[in-house]
């Protein structure tokens, strides 16, 4: 089954992380993108900064669309990548965002979202 | 076919030796969990009304299966998705399908799966009660004082989660088996506790939940015997189980366990639990419900309050708080610490307590007693008055309220 995991974190409290451990964790998560591969499909990608969000929405009473600076939501939790994974059940899936590797940064969460399946069988 | 009408009690007994069984097969053949489960449950339905009324058939599995089978055909062929398990379903099943490789119990799977973590628990707890003990929606709705159309959009939900979002519907590996058990264990005891308080005292005309619960926690622990935390949680229901007809007088109202008529439990049960606590602990790895257990055993050896060995119940506690350190947890544990040394330092641990108990009406209940026991009558007043506030229970409101007219 595909899922996509999302990546999320909370930029207010990733500033009380020490930059070393920032940097040695980018290590490790490159590492787990190589001990994952198997799992990855092509799609996926890290995101830019939250404050370079752009979001488009339907204007007021069927006017034209609006263009807003900043993300969909006020939520403090912003996606900061995510990826389409291809596993047999939600155990593994569940097992691999387990050992993400900055799971124990304050604000650090990982949904898990199945993808629609399109393919009729 | 048998011709005497058998009583609802025999009924749901034989409903609930089924259930499982069936569910786990169907969903074995088909794959589907949501389609499973609803024949099944549609099954039931129909088996109270028809058994009612014609007496319980000789195979009463075998009827069942037909009776699902047929739900399970009809909703795969109005579905065009499921076309190529239609095949499967007409190939007929026998009532006495093939066990999994490996012998073990096939209905731990169904359990696991309904008690997924990625449920929330009032669905783990309303899918289990359904798919794994066959209560009716209306029977799971009554059980969690809840409406039937909650409980039923409920177990739709969490059916369709299950489907769309992956979740495996086994027993869960080595790795995964303490936290998975965890989950399952804490729905069982919640499936008791239910009935422990949505209750007024026995009631011979609804189905016996707390029964129920404790043949499922029997079932999950025959089917892991190596698992210390399952059999302390099956000694602690039967514990509770066997001094349950004492907890009410004739009229339905609450009696302390201190008033209680020992002479009225069960005494069979309780040594029965006993050699379950002696099982489980000699594999040696305790757990919140071995030690709930002895703390309950203590009690029920006790030939009375007063010469209970407070000491120990005290102890055992502080053993408990290392593996469960809730805010429940202290609270008995305060009132064990009152028994041995008198009610001024309990008192004023209550008062330390965080918010997260203050709408808890056992926390104002204890304080009132502690503080009667002090002379200071007016504030018990206030604290009685607090706890009555806080529950909605018929039997524990009108314990309450007579201890204020006093």
């Amino acid at each position: 089954m595909k899922y996509v995991l999302m990546y999320t974190n909370r930029p207010d409290l990733d500033e009380a992380v020490p930059k070393e451990r920032i940097d040695q964790v980018y290590g490790e998560i490159f590492a787990w993108f190589e001990k994952n591969a198997a799992a990855m499909t092509d799609s996926g990608a890290e995101l830019q900064e939250v404050t370079t969000a752009t979001t488009v929405k339907a204007g007021n009473s069927g006017g034209q669309p609006v263009v807003v600076d900043g993300p969909f939501n006020e939520a403090k939790e912003v996606i900061g990548g995510f990826s389409v994974i291809d596993v047999p059940d939600l155990d593994a899936a569940i097992e691999l965002a387990k050992s993400w590797p900055s799971l124990d940064f304050p604000g650090v969460a990982i949904e898990i979202r199945p993808v629609v399946d399109h393919s009729g069988g | 076919m048998s011709t005497a009408v058998a009583s609802d009690a025999v009924l749901e007994r034989v409903v609930r030796d089924e259930t499982a069984h069936l569910v786990a097969t169907l969903h074995r053949i088909l794959g589907d969990l949501d389609v499973a489960e609803e024949a099944v449950a549609d099954a039931v339905v129909e088996a109270l009304r028809t058994w009612r009324r014609n007496g319980i058939p000789d195979r009463p599995g075998g009827w069942l299966l037909t009776a699902a089978r047929h739900n399970a055909l009809d909703r795969l062929r109005r579905d065009s998705r499921y076309r190529d398990k239609l095949a499967l379903l007409a190939g007929g099943l026998t009532a006495t399908a093939p066990a999994p490789a490996g012998g073990q119990d096939e209905r731990l799977g169904l359990i696991f799966g309904c008690c997924h973590p990625a449920l929330a628990r009032p669905a783990q707890l309303a899918l289990t009660l359904r798919a794994v003990l066959g209560l009716t929606t209306a029977e799971t709705a009554r059980a969690s004082l809840t409406s039937e159309s909650t409980i039923a959009q409920r177990i739709v939900r969490a059916k369709r989660k299950i489907v769309q979002a992956g979740i495996p519907v086994r027993v869960p590996g080595v790795d995964e088996m303490t936290e998975r058990l965890d989950t399952v264990l804490t729905v069982v005891y919640l499936a008791y506790n239910e009935a422990y308080l949505a209750t007024g005292g026995p009631d011979p005309t609804r189905r016996d939940l707390g029964d129920d619960a404790i043949w499922l926690a029997g079932v999950v622990s025959s089917a892991l015997p190596r698992e210390p935390e399952a059999l302390g949680l099956l000694a602690l229901l039967s514990l509770h189980h066997a001094r349950a007809a004492s907890r009410f007088d004739g009229e339905g109202h609450l009696i302390l366990l201190a008033d209680q008529d020992r002479t009225a439990w069960d005494a069979a049960a309780i040594q029965a639990a006993i050699r379950l606590i002696e099982r489980a602990a000699a594999l040696r790895r305790p757990g919140r419900y071995q030690l709930q257990a002895t703390i309950a055993a203590c009690h029920a050896e006790a030939p009375s309050w007063a010469v209970t060995d407070w000491l120990q119940i005290l102890t055992l506690y502080d053993l408990l708080l290392r593996h469960d350190p809730s805010p429940v947890v202290r609270l008995n544990r305060a009132i064990a610490l009152a028994q041995v040394e008198g009610p001024a330092r309990p008192l004023a641990e209550l008062d330390t307590f965080d918010a997260a108990l203050s709408s808890y009406y056992l926390l104002h209940a204890t304080r009132a007693q502690l503080l009667r026991e002090l002379g200071r009558g007016p504030e018990a007043r206030v604290a009685d008055l607090a706890a009555l506030a806080l529950t909605g229970n018929t039997a524990e409101r009108h314990l309450l309220t007579e201890r204020l007219r006093a």
